[in-house]
């Protein structure tokens, strides 16, 4: 083994069913390093993390924590053996406050421990200090901002003193200057001796931090080297911007309804409890225009649909044709043609292929349904095939082609797309961009794409804008996006 | 509820206990049998709580631990009549082993298939009564020998005290360093387990522990009541309101499950002379308080101490 690693990862490899997640990673993170683990949505790099933590199994390969080899035992002897997890999402226990859910995680796991030892209450106390939570102790982890419930995360993952740290995308939901503090802790911690394993899903939210940087796709390494060596390495600048890319996109003049577009979003700001998922966002949708929203896992893209389709509440404005669409319901909204295709596809997956369809039509009268299904038959011919057959028993392309169908079934005025290319393999995208180009030709279809594969967004899109940390950062045309926001993309 | 500390709790708890060890002097047997089937309810709500509330696993089938513990105390009486406290040992021990063959594999599986599994071990338990009668007295009911006393007073202190008993060493475990490790594997095991707990190993014994209290309150509910019968201790509609007693009372307190089923038999005492309707008003009053106060009765009674 490599000298002085604390976490040494070999040949290791996670298949879920016909999937493989994970192929046959290999790495190292010495005592004293922060290695970042970076790749897109899909990439593996969570299912690595769940490997070497023991909640996920591996299916081969070995995971050494200081010399002794844990694949496969379960997590709570990994972390007993010197392993500390920060989840991204803070699930603190909401009836205790900061020190008792401290003092929770320096408990010994035993059942005779009916009296908490005296000890652990100064230890815990320690750690808050550490962590910068002592104001705050005897609070309800309710009543606090959300870069505290993060470091109660953090309090608790360090709590049992690990010499190897997992930490899922620190600065997730965090302010710059709580970036910034978040970012000396994390050193600290490293200073400490211990070995920290950054996952994250672009090199740029990292570089500051890191000392190497390991980029995945699809399951397997593709770069490995400092921030900057990884940034200019040419296959990570493919995965993440695509190669050479052509762009079709119409001039935002050539809509006629330049006044009052179609859709605008209007300053919409939005919370999730404390988290800022949307921060100001204004965009606006032509008729007839095909518009792609930019921006990696966690950047707002989903909220954004989700606030357009009356999903959810927000501040600010939505307007559709100059009317708000505030205070409509979800339904409202869907059956006057905003239709959205959901992130999880939302198929029911115990109906043929066919069912799904016809319920996607049952306000079609039978003639139009028929006629509509035929369309969709000569836009998606797989489905034609398929048309007896489960839904889920689909593979992951043929279920995105039929959620695409399933939404156009309602006549929509506006699609809303969201990640259609998420777990697809490269030859299914062919098959669904051209699908796209098809509906862009031959309709008047108005589409809002969410994308972080930019080879994806890029082609159909008359425009693009750039989410970022729940902000809109870029607006422009597609041919000027790799150019110019690319790099700042990585 | 928890900024009332734990001591104050467990003073204000016997205050009220010793009140009601008084009550015989004033009231008739009627209601101290009434207030005695309430307290072993309320033990049966208290176990049930400590797995739902801190646990997080929804247990369908109280009942099965209950009439396992209850129906092996009245047997061994039948058979052999040896001392009641030996048969009451052997139920309780015997509620457990019953719990751990269910658990064990019921904590595997996760999600709903727990519920089910232990809602289908009731209907098991249920069958082989009623098919080995023999034994067990099938439909009509087991009728034991022997009662720990006739005397209602008797019968009242007894359940009360076991009452008392029983709910200090519950709530005393939810609120130990146990039970915080316990509400961490329920509400999320997967951080649980990478903090280091033993997640199964927490739940196991939650399980045991909730299944020797149900066995013990069960048998001697039989030593009380003189009879066992599936209709009163293991049929479904039991469990149902042993659920309804806890959450009714409030989850995650464990105290609470008691002022739930002395609330829900005094209820339905009070509104006997609507008949029929009785219970059906009982339950939609069950199901207004947990709609419009989910942190139970004895959230609402702490709430306002709170505020006062």
């Amino acid at each position: 083994m490599a000298a002085g690693a604390h976490l040494e990862v070999e040949g290791l490899t996670k298949r879920f069913g016909g999937l493989v997640a994970v192929k046959d990673m290999s790495f190292a993170v010495r005592a004293g390093e922060i290695l970042g683990l970076i790749g897109p949505n899909g990439s593996g790099k969570s299912t690595v993390m769940k490997l070497i933590m023991g909640i996920e199994r591996p299916n081969a390969g070995a995971v050494r924590i200081n010399g002794v080899d844990v694949a496969g035992w379960p997590s709570h002897k990994i972390a007993r053996i010197g392993a500390g997890i920060v989840f991204q999402h803070s699930r603190p226990l909401h009836r205790q406050t900061v020190l008792e859910n401290i003092k929770l995680a320096l408990l010994p796991d035993k059942l005779t421990q009916l009296f908490a030892d005296p000890e652990i209450d100064a230890r815990a106390r320690a750690i808050a200090a550490r962590v910068g939570l002592s104001g705050v102790l005897d609070r309800r982890p309710a009543t606090l901002p959300f870069a505290d419930l993060r470091k109660i995360e953090i309090a608790k993952a360090v709590a049992r003193d690990p010499r190897v740290l997992l930490i899922d995308e620190p600065f997730a939901g965090l302010t710059s200057t709580e970036t910034t503090a978040f970012s000396d802790l994390i050193c600290e911690l490293r200073d400490d001796g211990r070995a920290v394993l950054l996952v994250d899903h672009n090199v740029k939210s990292v570089a500051r931090l890191v000392d190497r940087v390991l980029a995945m796709y699809v399951g397997e390494r593709i770069a490995e080297g400092s921030a900057d060596e990884v940034m200019r390495n040419e296959t990570v600048r493919r995965v993440y911007l695509g190669g050479s890319i052509e762009t079709a996109a119409r001039p935002e003049s050539s809509f006629r309804d330049r006044t009052t577009p179609f859709l605008e979003v209007d300053n919409v700001s939005l919370f999730y409890g404390k988290a800022q998922a949307l921060e100001n966002v204004s965009i606006h949708v032509h008729a007839g225009e095909f518009v792609s929203v930019v921006g990696l896992n966690g950047a707002g893209k989903t909220t954004l649909f989700n606030a357009i389709s009356g999903m959810l509440p927000f501040s600010g404005d939505i307007r559709r044709e100059g009317a708000t669409l505030r205070g409509l319901t979800a339904a409202t909204i869907a059956r006057h043609g905003i239709v959205q295709c959901s992130e999880g596809r939302d198929l029911f997956t115990d109906m043929t292929v066919r069912e799904n369809l016809d319920l996607g039509g049952q306000h079609l009268t039978p003639a139009e349904g028929a006629e509509q299904i035929a369309w969709l038959f000569d836009l998606f011919p797989i489905l034609r095939e398929r048309q007896k057959q489960a839904a889920g028993t689909l593979s992951g392309g043929e279920q995105q082609m039929l959620t695409i169908a399933r939404a156009l079934m309602m006549k929509p005025k506006l699609l809303i797309l969201d990640e259609p290319t998420l777990g697809l393999a490269p030859v299914i995208l062919e098959q669904i961009s051209k699908a796209l180009e098809r509906l862009r030709q031959t309709t008047a279809i108005t589409v809002l794409l969410g994308e972080q594969n930019v080879t994806f967004a890029l082609p159909h899109a008359d425009r693009v804008y750039v989410l970022e940390h729940a902000r809109i950062v870029w607006e422009g045309e597609p041919g000027a996006f790799a150019a110019g926001a690319g790099a700042g993309y990585l | 509820m928890q900024s009332l500390a734990t001591s104050r709790i467990l003073l204000i708890a016997l205050g009220v206990i010793v009140l009601m060890s008084f009550l015989p002097l004033g009231v008739s047997g009627y209601i101290l049998g009434l207030l005695t089937l309430a307290y072993y309810f309320g033990v049966f709500a208290m176990a049930w709580d400590l797995l739902f509330g801190f646990a997080g696993e929804v247990n369908f089938g109280p009942t099965f631990l209950i009439g396992t513990g209850a129906y092996t105390a009245g047997i061994l009486d039948n058979l052999y009549q040896p001392p009641i406290w030996l048969c009451l040992v052997a139920g309780a021990f015997a509620a457990v082993a019953g719990g751990v063959v269910l658990a064990l594999p019921a904590l595997r599986v996760r999600g709903p298939y727990f519920g089910l599994t232990t809602l289908v071990a009731v209907l098991m338990l249920q069958n082989y009564i009623v098919v080995d009668a023999s034994l067990t007295g099938g439909e009509i009911g087991l009728t034991v020998p022997d009662v720990i006393t006739v005397s209602d007073t008797k019968n009242y202190e007894i359940a009360l005290w076991f009452m008392a008993l029983s709910g200090a060493i519950l709530f005393g475990l939810s609120r130990s360093p146990v039970g915080l490790i316990l509400q961490a594997s329920g509400q999320d095991a997967v951080q649980a387990g990478a903090l280091g707990f033993n997640v199964t190993k927490h739940k196991l014994a939650a399980f045991i522990i909730s299944a020797f209290f149900s066995g013990l309150a069960g048998g001697l509910l039989v030593f009380y009541m003189g009879s066992a019968s599936v209709g009163t201790l293991v049929d479904i509609t039991v469990g149902v309101q042993i659920i309804i007693a806890a959450v009714l009372g409030g989850r995650r307190t464990i105290l609470g499950a008691v002022l739930g089923a002395v609330f829900l038999i005094a209820m339905s005492e009070f509104l006997r002379p609507l008949g029929d309707l009785s219970n059906f008003v009982v339950f939609a009053m069950a199901l207004v308080v947990v709609l419009l106060f989910p942190s139970g009765l004895f959230g609402l009674l702490t709430r306002t101490k709170e505020s006062g």
